[in-house]
């Protein structure tokens, strides 16, 4: 087994600079906190894209999405339990009619903001209000470094129009805003493009992982990256420790040094869900009942949601190795993505899908796929269908 | 900025402290940056900081053992290296 | 934002305490880590 080793060149000021696992403040994480450090709420389920491999499911918006007042009352809880940020998402956050209230009510409630947007609504003049807000950031979704291997997955013109709102940021004088895509066959040979296109912009390039959630596990066995794949993506992320991944290729820990950031599954311990209806779940990769903790609509609100569900309590317990028990990696990789696990029918105390070793691939074959779990699905009739690059 | 063990120092007005069992967590809500102070102790110098003309005073009122202050010197270092201490 | 010097974060470098006649080591404690704020798995 590699040793896990201290990166010993000079990294830009704001990163991780020494694997957290060395240190144990990764064990103390596990055991949850009294408030999440940050969560994701997605606001609406209505979208006005179909991507394929959609998280969410996303599509129509759900009747018993929560009210302006409902929302309101779910930031005065964050502000007083101090959760210092939240990154909004949805569906597309910015068409609910109420998104730039609730922004605003954020920021002014001692809560940062980072919406996730396909780009749809931000022209020339959203841009420069965006550039005179404090303590909001943006984050621009894309799937491909060109109209083709993007739309293929966003739909027809998604591309233009995320590359026309990056063009209006950056003019407005914004800043880094963020540029995510989430890695599949078909666009990691693109990653040099897609830093290209961050530089040229001044934007932040983050990469996150493909898991088969929502919609994603329609296309997943199509569209995950390869074994070699990975290892090429891994080898090229330890090089630019400033590309962000919220963490999420901690399962390629296994292939030796750590990538930056606490290596573990922050599900329902540091990090959380709250969905448009104020259900909330593990993370966002989990929309299914087994990983809802509550609502906010309930009594005690969020506060108590976190600190007292039974699933958030049980998440925070020892998890133990499992199947992954025999195998020396399991300190680097903890065994991998929950969601992953879960939807391609996986047991939970077993291997990642993805497993680096190989101790996935079995499994995944094994397993019944028509019988796999299916989470909450608000698609509209006819998502786009991936059919591949023209 | 550099750290200077002969100044007075405080927190950043950005910076907003939340007490944690193991300590607390700092963020900086103009940089962006999160810290971990993984010492309760740690936590009661940083607030007592203004309070005290070098933090070798602070150290001193809050009951840390000597041995342990270059750790607690190396960690406001670090603090004031990102942005989370300032220069009184 | 200005580069900061790389810091030894490490807990396995020991300080001898100038002090202590006694030749007592000092514990070389990492009292603050930084984790970036995207780096926890499970948000946008």
């Amino acid at each position: 087994m590699t040793d896990l080793q201290i990166p010993t060149t000079p990294v830009p000021g704001n990163l991780v600079l020494a694997p957290v696992k060395q240190s144990g403040l990764g064990e103390q994480m596990k055991a949850g906190l009294d408030a999440p450090i940050c969560l994701t709420w997605e606001l609406t389920y209505a979208c006005n894209l179909q991507c394929v491999h959609c998280l969410s499911s996303s599509g129509r918006r759900d009747p018993r999405e929560l009210t302006t007042a409902e929302a309101e009352a779910v930031i005065d809880e964050l502000e007083r339990m101090q959760v210092f940020y939240i990154n909004i998402g949805g569906g597309e956050p910015t068409i609910r009619p109420d998104f730039w209230h609730l922004v605003e009510y954020a920021v002014d409630h001692g809560v940062g903001v980072k919406f996730s947007t396909n780009g749809s609504k931000i022209d020339a003049d959203v841009a420069r209000k965006l550039a005179g807000m404090d303590y909001v950031d943006v984050q621009i979704s894309i799937d491909g470094a060109d109209a083709a291997t993007n739309d293929a997955v966003r739909g027809e013109g998604s591309f233009a129009t995320a590359v026309a709102a990056m063009e209006h940021l950056h003019d407005a004088g914004f800043g880094e805003f963020k540029i995510s895509v989430v890695m599949t066959r078909h666009n990691i040979p693109q990653v040099d493009e897609f830093k290209a296109m961050a530089d040229r912009f001044g934007a932040q390039l983050r990469l996150t992982r493909f898991r088969p959630s929502g919609r994603g596990a329609d296309s997943w066995h199509e569209l995950h990256p390869t074994d070699q794949q990975q290892r090429d993506l891994y080898h090229w992320l330890l090089d630019r420790p400033d590309v962000l991944t919220g963490d999420s290729f901690f399962h390629l820990s296994a292939l030796g040094e750590a990538l930056p950031g606490l290596n573990l599954c922050g599900a329902g311990r540091v990090v959380c869900l709250i969905d448009p209806l104020g259900d909330v779940y593990a993370c966002p990769f989990v929309l299914h009942d087994e990983f809802l903790a509550g609502s906010v609509r309930d009594e005690g609100g969020f506060q108590r949601v976190w600190q007292e569900s039974d699933l958030f309590r049980e998440l925070r317990e020892p998890q133990s190795a499992g199947a992954c028990a025999s195998c020396g990696h399991f300190d680097a990789c903890q065994g991998g993505c929950m969601a992953a696990k879960f939807f391609t029918g996986i047991p939970l105390d077993g291997p990642d899908p993805e497993c680096v070793l190989g101790h996935g691939e079995p499994l995944v074959e094994a397993a019944d796929q028509a019988l796999r779990p299916v989470g909450q699905d608000h698609s509209r009739p006819t998502p786009v269908k991936f059919l591949g690059r023209k | 900025m550099d750290f200077d063990a002969g100044r007075r120092y405080r927190l950043h007005e950005r910076v907003a402290l939340r007490p944690e069992p193991f300590g607390a967590l700092a963020y900086h809500y103009g940089n962006r940056r999160l810290n971990f102070l993984r010492a309760p102790e740690l936590v009661t110098v940083v607030e007592s900081l203004d309070d005290h003309d070098t933090p070798r005073a602070a150290f001193d009122a809050a009951g840390i053992e000597p041995r342990r202050w270059p750790s607690f010197e190396k960690a406001l270092a670090s603090l004031a290296a990102s942005d989370f201490l300032v220069a009184a | 934002m200005e580069p900061t010097d790389i810091q030894d974060q490490t807990s396995t470098d020991e300080v001898v305490d100038t002090a202590a006649e006694s030749g007592e080591l000092v514990e070389d404690e990492l009292l603050v880590e930084e984790i970036s704020i995207d780096g926890m798995c499970g948000v946008y």
